[in-house]
């Protein structure tokens, strides 16, 4: 999510599932959609199936698929490549290559609807991997030698200029002709131009003749009656490059003009139900809610505040509707929480919210307990020591915890961790508390998926036993913490006594509707709920609990309840475009397909008439909900650009919100089998965090020379996650762990198929049973070296039916056993993907 | 919305199956199947192994992956399935039904929908069904002391409802509705990937070939035997490889079951052309 809002503005899939039926040509990479969203799958196989799809005469719509495994996806695709992993970059930047040398790029769209033409200031460098601004004692970028080379600062009065109290020092320079050579247009050339063909063979494993094959078919979805999607999932973001993998496919689709266009995109394919949900509602230590920032430490007030988070706007055709409304949003946000208690005076509780002064996020978490410093833990529907990575690492790190709770609707291997390997119970101290909470179908509440819906269900079946909701938990301890202050006093009790429960008629039971509508925000001078988020005010007059989900619960209701629906596609579809705006509630205000005012061109016409998003009729935009004012006369000079969430108002090909470089750049995994054929100098991303040097804990990462295999680790059609190891039937369709073998190497060792065989990485070990395939092989790297993958699903564990029925063995079944304890420096993911290991015939 | 009293059935296409398995888990939910003992067989995917009394959809996972050195090129565009094959398998509801026909209580019948039907009630537990049946598609349930096989969810019929595989299928590679529409779907399906350049695809049961038509029909992306299925050459009733000597004895057994069915039927059954002059 950290790339795409650093490239587009917002962090979520651009499009939606319905929509990839529109499209010409199916990226797929660092995703198995087949088998991890099979229902969405319905929309890849239209595609397919469509005649009028496809690129050159049509035929259907054509599925390239780059992945280390020959996968149920790939059995789908009209391409399959197999590449290795986390090195999308090198893939998808020799496209970018094969795009610009060929002129193949979308040339209204470059200029005008992305940072094509932006000139970057004097100073701007890469050499020998490195970006300029390079610090290595801190290991970390000094961000201001990626800016942009301004004009003198606008006049003062009146003018464009509006918005926040930002500092404005003037706007970008462009060239619109695309020549300058510190134009971003040529920065990306140039950067580009080392990826050849044989380059990216080199690093991707896939052959050069192939690579150009599909660079032909991705180079004419440049024109602007084609359309390609890009589909990615965890694939790319599971690594210490992830957000310059998506960020590099991003580009990629920028060049060509396919954002923001029915059957286009960026597409994030999220792992669970309501992932899209978590973040949005600031599940990442980073954010509030609605992306917006954490405060800083430093940040005395509102003013410091907005000024060092909000979007500054560098065009004068600009809009920055996120950092000209970002006080509007902190402020409704603040007065949703503390009602009465924010006030003018007091920034409206801007200091009642922490500011964290180091990064809080999942592998710091068990950073912090491993060094001692954590008393005690909640895990709240997830289980720490199944998600590792270095689960090893994970269970020391809950046995350094003077007390557990445990919040799941059943048994989990953290709540049950002393059965974990090689552990002795007589030896943790650890208290463990299990409260039982309620599964999904024992209450109501809303999914948002991918494309952004908010969709609500009912509950199915009434809570079994002791069982409690979570969010009534969460309640209960709230108002005991509460209590507790009252009664006793604290250091800062205001922050948590001030914090308002008017909500909810019960604030020790709210109900899920209640939230739902608090999150909607109100209008306190009327009473009424707010329908947009446009109409939120910075003087403590509207409330938003998240400003992206306010229109979705207005005094007509809970919007997200709204089925209307294919039962009459002449009614509920009036585009024809599979919009379906009565269906459920999509954020932002209800929109489809976001940033698509870059659908039609500078006029307002559809880029293709055919796929419209919106289009400009003379007064009004027409089809889905613009991502723009719906009455912009496009024709008018003034006119906004397309992007209105970013400063620029357009497209970051080049982006300085990025903290491992401007332009997305090929580094090897930290694990890697070979050095980086493009700067062995600079093998890694440089700027990754190195969780146990910097604790001064021993080194857990592995060579090649003693584990020459590439390992990566993913799910199967037949599991979701851990959870459904407690579910009989799926049990049968994937009954105990295993791990996938190519033929070849299976040869080697002597591996025979359904042998048992031991998986070891620096960190730890896995004993399962060995299946060999043709499905994964051998690739060559580096002009000569010869490379394997062993694929890890990542199902099973010691809780569950089939480690019931083998209590001993399933021990070893914890995947992440295996993975290392380091992820991408921005959104600190870690790397699952991407590690070495050996193996042996047990 | 109730079913019409005319041939129903499956159009399972394998081109677009993309081995989930939802079938399989959608079939025991709605039936109540508890599934065999949990193993893992290392056959690529498939751990179900088999049709059986507990298994009435069976994905099936053939890998024929090619030497690689990086790519497997499907050769055209609309459909890859060629290197690793799924295919959701299922009682084919003969036309020309060898268990109905060695059924010596009659307990299996033709519905009104034109499926074979095996009435627990009425079974009897000899398992003759279970060795006639050339596709291994029925099991005998110890517990209940009857062989059991797909009902093709007669029990949804009577609802208007679909079967619960088809129901449940995201990517619609399970189709079923009456057997001259699927029949239309199923042609133009193929002449698509036959223009393509999908040359091994084939339909599998959509003629009278094979066991005098299926209802449960298949388009397959290679030749029957790599699915296990017994060809055109192999796929006929022993009365029709030795016709002078049987023909009287089926005669017989025919009379006598319609004559048994007759009651059974004469409340539901339509007398179409094929319930009459079909073998049931």
């Amino acid at each position: 999510m950290v790339s795409l809002a650093a490239t587009f503005g917002r962090g979520a899939m651009t499009n939606h599932w319905r929509d990839i039926k529109h499209a010409d040509v199916i990226l797929i990479n660092g995703a198995n959609p087949a088998e991890a969203h099979p229902v969405g799958f319905q929309w890849f196989v239209k595609a397919k199936l469509d005649p009028t799809k496809g690129p050159g005469a049509g035929g259907g719509a054509k599925i390239i698929h780059a992945d280390p495994r020959y996968t149920r996806t790939s059995a789908m695709s009209d391409m399959y490549l197999r590449i290795r992993t986390g090195t999308d970059v090198a893939y998808f930047g020799g496209l970018i290559n094969y795009v610009l040398q060929n002129t193949l790029y979308h040339e209204d769209y470059v200029k005008n609807y992305t940072n094509a033409s932006f000139i970057v200031k004097e100073g701007f460098d890469f050499k020998d991997g490195l970006f300029s601004g390079y610090n290595p004692a801190t290991r970390s970028y000094d961000l201001s030698t990626w800016a942009y080379e301004l004009t003198a600062p606008p006049a003062q009065a009146g003018g464009q200029v509006e918005g926040p109290a930002t500092t404005q020092t003037g706007f970008a320079k462009r060239d619109m002709t695309l020549q300058d050579p510190r134009s971003v247009f040529q920065l990306l050339k140039k950067h580009y131009s080392r990826y050849t063909p044989d380059m990216v063979a080199s690093i991707t494993g896939i052959p050069a003749d192939q690579f150009l094959q599909v660079a032909k078919i991705v180079g004419e979805m440049g024109r602007p009656d084609k359309v390609m999607t890009i589909v990615y999932a965890v694939g790319l973001t599971h690594h210490t490059t992830g957000g310059q993998l998506i960020r590099s496919g991003a580009v990629l689709q920028l060049l060509l003009g396919n954002i923001g266009r029915p059957g286009g995109g960026m597409n994030a394919e999220r792992g669970h139900a309501n992932i899209q949900g978590n973040t949005d509602h600031a599940i990442s230590w980073e954010i509030l809610p609605g992306y917006l920032r954490i405060p800083a430490p430093g940040q005395k007030n509102l003013d410091d505040y907005v000024r060092q988070s909000a979007p500054v706007k560098s065009d004068p055709n600009s809009w920055n509707f996120f950092g000209l409304n970002y006080r509007n949003f902190m402020v409704s946000l603040l007065k949703g929480w503390y009602g009465a208690a924010a006030t003018k005076d007091n920034e409206y509780a801007f200091n009642f919210i922490p500011k964290p002064a180091t990064n809080s996020s999942w592998m710091s978490i068990y950073d912090q307990a491993l060094k001692g410093k954590m008393e005690g833990l909640i895990l709240n529907g997830m289980t720490a020591t199944s998600i590792g990575p270095d689960v090893n690492q994970v269970l020391q790190a809950l046995s350094n915890l003077k007390w557990l709770v445990i919040m799941d609707p059943l048994p989990t291997t953290s709540s049950e961790f002393w059965h974990g390997p090689d552990m002795d119970p007589s030896k943790i101290q650890t208290e463990v508390f299990m409260l039982p909470t309620t599964h999904w179908i024992e209450k109501d509440g809303s999914f948002v998926n991918s494309g952004r819906w908010m969709q609500w269900k009912e509950q199915v079946i009434p809570p079994e036993g002791q069982a409690q909701h979570d969010h009534w938990i969460f309640a209960d301890l709230f108002d005991r913490v509460k209590s507790l202050y009252k009664q006793q006093g604290g250091k800062f009790p205001d922050a948590i006594n001030a914090m308002t429960t008017d909500w909810y008629k019960d604030p020790k039971k709210p109900e899920l509707d209640e939230i739902a509508k608090e999150i909607n925000g109100k209008d306190l001078a009327t009473g009424k709920q707010m329908s947009s988020f446009a109409n939120l005010k910075a003087d403590g007059t509207t409330t938003a609990g998240d400003w992206i989900y306010t229109g979705s619960y207005t005094e007509d209701g809970n919007l997200s309840k709204r089925r209307n629906g294919i039962q009459d596609p002449a009614k509920n579809d009036p585009t024809g475009m599979g919009f379906y705006p009565m269906w459920a509630w999509s954020w932002p205000l209800n929109r489809r397909v976001m940033y698509n005012r870059a659908s039609a061109d500078s006029d307002g016409k559809p880029w293709d008439p055919k796929r419209p998003g919106i289009q400009w009729n003379g007064t009004t935009w027409t089809g889905d909900v613009p991502d723009y004012p719906a009455t912009m006369n496009p024709k008018d000079p003034a006119s906004w650009n397309p992007f209105i969430m970013n400063g620029e108002g357009v497209g970051r090909l080049f982006s300085s919100a990025m903290l491992d470089g401007p332009i997305p750049e090929h580094y090897e995994p930290v694990e890697a089998p070979i050095a980086n054929p493009l700067h062995p100098s600079q093998s890694e991303d440089p700027v990754v965090f190195l969780y146990d040097q910097a604790a001064g804990r021993p080194n857990r990462f592995g060579k090649v020379d003693k584990y020459p295999y590439v390992a990566t680790s993913y799910r199967l059609t037949e599991h979701e996650h851990y959870v459904t190891q407690h579910v009989p039937l799926l049990v049968g369709l994937q009954p105990q762990a295993f791990v996938e073998i190519p033929e070849e190497l299976a040869n080697e060792k002597g591996i025979k198929n359904g042998d048992r065989v031991r998986v070891f990485s620096e960190r730890g070990k896995i004993e399962v049973a060995a299946l060999v395939t043709k499905r994964l092989g051998p690739m060559t790297l580096a002009g000569n070296k010869t490379v394997y993958h062993i694929g890890i699903p990542i199902h099973w564990g010691f809780i569950g039916v089939s480690a019931e029925q083998n209590p001993e063995r399933s021990k070893y079944w914890l995947a992440n056993a295996l993975t290392p304890f380091v992820g991408d420096v921005g959104a600190r993911t870690p790397e699952f993907k991407a590690f070495l290991v050996n193996i042996e015939k047990i | 919305m109730a079913w019409q009293e005319k041939p129903l059935g499956f159009f399972t296409d394998t081109s677009i199956c993309i081995g989930c398995k939802a079938c399989e888990v959608a079939c025991k939910e709605w039936n109540q199947l508890k599934g065999d003992p949990a193993t893992f067989t290392a056959d690529s995917y498939d751990n179900t192994g088999q049709l059986d009394a507990q298994n009435w959809r069976h994905v099936q996972f053939i890998e024929q992956i090619p030497d690689n050195k990086g790519t497997i090129a499907t050769p055209t565009p609309i459909a890859g399935g060629q290197a690793w094959l799924m295919m959701s398998d299922v009682c084919k509801h003969c036309k020309e039904a060898s268990c109905l026909e060695v059924c010596p209580t009659n307990a299996i019948v033709r519905t009104e929908f034109d499926t074979v039907f095996i009435q627990p009630d009425v079974c009897n537990g000899c398992r003759n069904c279970i060795s006639a049946c050339p596709y291994g598609v029925i099991g005998f349930n110890e517990q209940a002391g009857v062989a059991q096989k797909c009902t093709l969810c007669y029990d949804r019929l009577q609802g208007g409802l679909q079967p619960a595989c088809a129901k449940a299928c995201p990517t619609e590679s399970i189709k079923f509705g009456y057997i001259d529409d699927l029949h239309a779907v199923a042609d133009d399906r193929l002449a698509a990937l036959q223009k393509a350049g999908y040359q091994k695809a084939q339909l599998y049961g959509r003629d009278t070939k094979v066991y005098g038509g299926l209802n449960a029909f298949f388009l397959l992306m290679d030749k029957p035997e790599v699915y296990k299925l017994p060809n055109e050459a192999n796929a006929t009733l022993p009365s029709r490889n030795n016709l002078p000597g049987y023909v009287g004895g089926v005669a017989t057994a025919v009379l006598g079951l319609i004559a048994g069915l007759v009651a059974f039927r004469s409340g539901r059954m339509s007398g179409t052309d094929h319930t009459t002059t079909g073998r049931s």
